[in-house]
């Protein structure tokens, strides 16, 4: 006999926030005496360090002078970036050619654009990076109607951005791959990726890459010779493949069986359910670590330099030790930290705006 | 001859056996799970399998769209034998849907998406009718306002309608429940099961492991109860609730219909 009839209580707004701003001081910088004295002290330590370093990052640094007026000043010396600016972004290529890396980074930057957005469905995406790929090399290197630049001339920021543009293009889809063959049924193919996977993964990037300049010849036919660009550009994108087939696979084991399962229910063959159903879900599971090794492997380009590349870095120090600029490795450093750091937090933010596509599902 | 002649006369023809297991048995490494197994389900047939945990239910029925594989006898569904051949088990398993426990939806496609794939990449349905079909399936287990949003947004009892929308989409011709609502709360068991009595009602062909004995009692045609492996007895609902053969099916009965 139900006779009472249930009416749901009204939602009501929680409590207002019992905190003014004084309190809200009070309470995260001040609460005890030890959190007081520790605000004190870091207090103290800000204003330590604030003031020299906005002189000499800002107010005496020099802008714009040469070398001497720089020795004169206290501040930091930002003409000398100014000056060198072509070397750090183009290394050594041609100074009237340069409307090639540029077009080309400006053709990046679109790609990238066209991506980040998700204007274009997957497929247009991955044509417009393979486009991207072959386009740049035909800029950058020359021929066919464009003048020839040997790749010993490449350098600086470009060739920083290409080692790792090409390295990220090419070695995620070859990593996906891998990933898969180590999951597969087939006993050669799943030994033959754990062999690969393991053995680049003991050693070191740095003998990747010496190994590469060195052993890739013998592998090569007769008379062929790839430039060192090139061998570099094949270690670092086999390193990187190596590491985002174990970040895939990690993705790929945390994936439900029942999904598998449902999609065999429904017909759908092998290939079909892994591209549609099982790797998009595994992708969005380790987006996080996945772009972690996109920006690893942007930082992990600078050892080039131990095969006699000039990237970013190595161009940095090389202009910090010409005769006209000596003595400025600070600014050459900083100014090369500071891109790096604009790149990969880009990347970062990237990552996470993907991470957050997924969450609202 | 006299019998022939009164099956022709007044006698009704068996519907043709959409399923048939023959001496069945699985093996898990050295366990025995499925035992002796001897199943004719015929076109039309509801047929609910009962039984303790562990005695081989959901594995008899995953053994029939193939998710697991038997090592002895055979199986033949709508006269296809099945083996080990992918094309063979491709088209073994357009004809028979399946419904899961937890649902398995596809949580990064939106409800229109999961019931579209399918008719659209197996049986090469161009995408706009393929919406059509979803739509209306859709409509028939009353969820059609939901179809963009993700499986996530929705409850136990609207995901496990989707699943079973999906699975008609492929218009299969038996549907196998594997417990369709063991995971689900009270109040959203009943919205699964009108669905699948409607299915039922227009004649779908149909197999499900279930503990919902209200269900069994008034829908099925044969009760098969299962333990050990093996089925252990296998009747009409009431012969098998109010006069069981077999001691082990007493028992259980006696365990499951007390509370």
């Amino acid at each position: 006999m139900a006779n009472l009839v249930f009416i749901p209580a009204p939602d009501l707004p929680p409590p207002p926030g019992q905190v003014g701003i004084i309190r809200w001081l009070k309470l995260n910088f001040f609460k005890d005496t030890f959190s007081s004295v520790l605000t004190l002290l870091g207090l103290y330590f800000i204003f330590w360090i604030t003031g020299p370093l906005l002189s000499w990052f800002i107010l005496d640094a020099v802008y714009a002078g040469d070398s001497a007026a720089c020795n004169a000043a206290e501040g930091a010396c930002w003409s000398f970036i100014r000056a060198q600016i072509k070397l750090f972004l183009f290394g050594l290529f041609p100074r009237d050619l340069l409307w090639r890396p540029i077009l080309a980074a400006a053709l990046l930057a679109i790609t990238f654009a066209l991506t980040a957005t998700r204007i274009i469905p997957v497929l247009a995406m991955v044509l417009c990076w393979t486009a991207l790929v072959l386009i740049s090399y035909w800029l950058f290197a020359g021929g066919f109607g464009l003048q020839s630049v040997p790749t010993t001339k490449w350098g600086g920021l470009m060739l920083t951005l290409m080692l790792s543009v090409i390295g990220i293009v090419a070695s995620i889809p070859l990593g996906i791959l891998l990933a898969l063959g180590r999951r597969s049924k087939i006993g050669l193919i799943s030994f033959l990726s754990v062999v690969f996977i393991e053995s680049i993964r003991g050693i070191p990037l740095v003998t990747i890459l010496f190994m590469a300049t060195i052993l890739l010849p013998l592998f090569m036919a007769q008379g062929a010779d790839l430039s060192t660009v090139f061998r570099v550009q094949i270690g670092i994108i086999l390193f990187s493949t190596a590491y985002i087939a174990e970040v895939v696979r990690g993705g790929l084991q945390g994936i439900d069986s029942g999904q598998q399962e449902a999609a065999d229910a429904l017909g759908l063959s092998g290939w079909k359910s892994t591209a549609l159903i099982i790797l998009p879900q595994a992708l969005a599971n380790v987006l996080s670590p996945l772009i972690g090794r996109c920006i690893a492997l942007l930082k992990d380009t600078a050892l080039v330099i131990v095969v006699g590349l000039l990237d970013f870095l190595g161009i940095a120090k090389a202009a910090a030790q010409s005769a006209l600029w000596l003595g400025f490795e600070a600014e050459a450093f900083i100014f090369c930290a500071a891109i790096y750091w604009v790149l990969c937090f880009g990347l970062s933010r990237y990552g996470r705006s993907l991470e957050q596509i997924g969450a609202a599902k | 001859m006299s019998e022939k002649i009164a099956e022709s006369r007044g006698g009704r023809q068996k519907p043709p056996a959409v399923i048939e297991l023959t001496d069945v048995h699985k093996w898990y490494g050295n366990f025995h799970a499925l035992k002796n197994i001897d199943l004719t389900v015929r076109k039309g047939e509801r047929i609910v399998v009962c039984g303790p945990s562990g005695s081989g239910k959901s594995t008899l029925i995953r053994c029939i769209n193939r998710l697991e594989v038997h090592q002895r006898g055979s199986i033949h569904v709508n006269g296809v034998l099945l083996t080990n051949q992918t094309k063979n088990i491709k088209e073994v398993r357009q004809e028979v849907g399946m419904c899961f426990q937890q649902f398995n939806l596809f949580s990064h496609m939106t409800i229109l998406e999961n019931l579209t794939l399918a008719p659209i990449l197996v049986r090469k349905m161009p995408a706009n009718d393929a919406v059509d079909l979803a739509m209306s399936y859709l409509k028939r287990v009353n969820i059609a306002d939901q179809h963009d949003k993700y499986p996530g947004q929705l409850s136990g009892g609207q995901q496990q309608r989707v699943a079973i929308a999906r699975s008609l989409c492929m218009a299969p011709k038996v549907m196998l429940f594997d417990e369709p609502t063991s995971a689900l709360d009270p109040e959203m068991i009943k919205e699964v099961l009108e669905v699948m009595v409607d299915l039922v009602n227009e004649g779908m062909t149909m197999i499900c492991v279930t503990h919902e004995m209200g269900f069994a009692k008034s829908v099925a045609d044969r009760v098969v109860f299962m333990d050990m492996g093996e089925i252990v007895e296998e009747n009409t609902p009431d012969e098998f609730f109010d006069n069981p053969q077999v001691d082990r099916t007493q028992s259980f009965l006696n365990q499951i219909l007390s509370h």
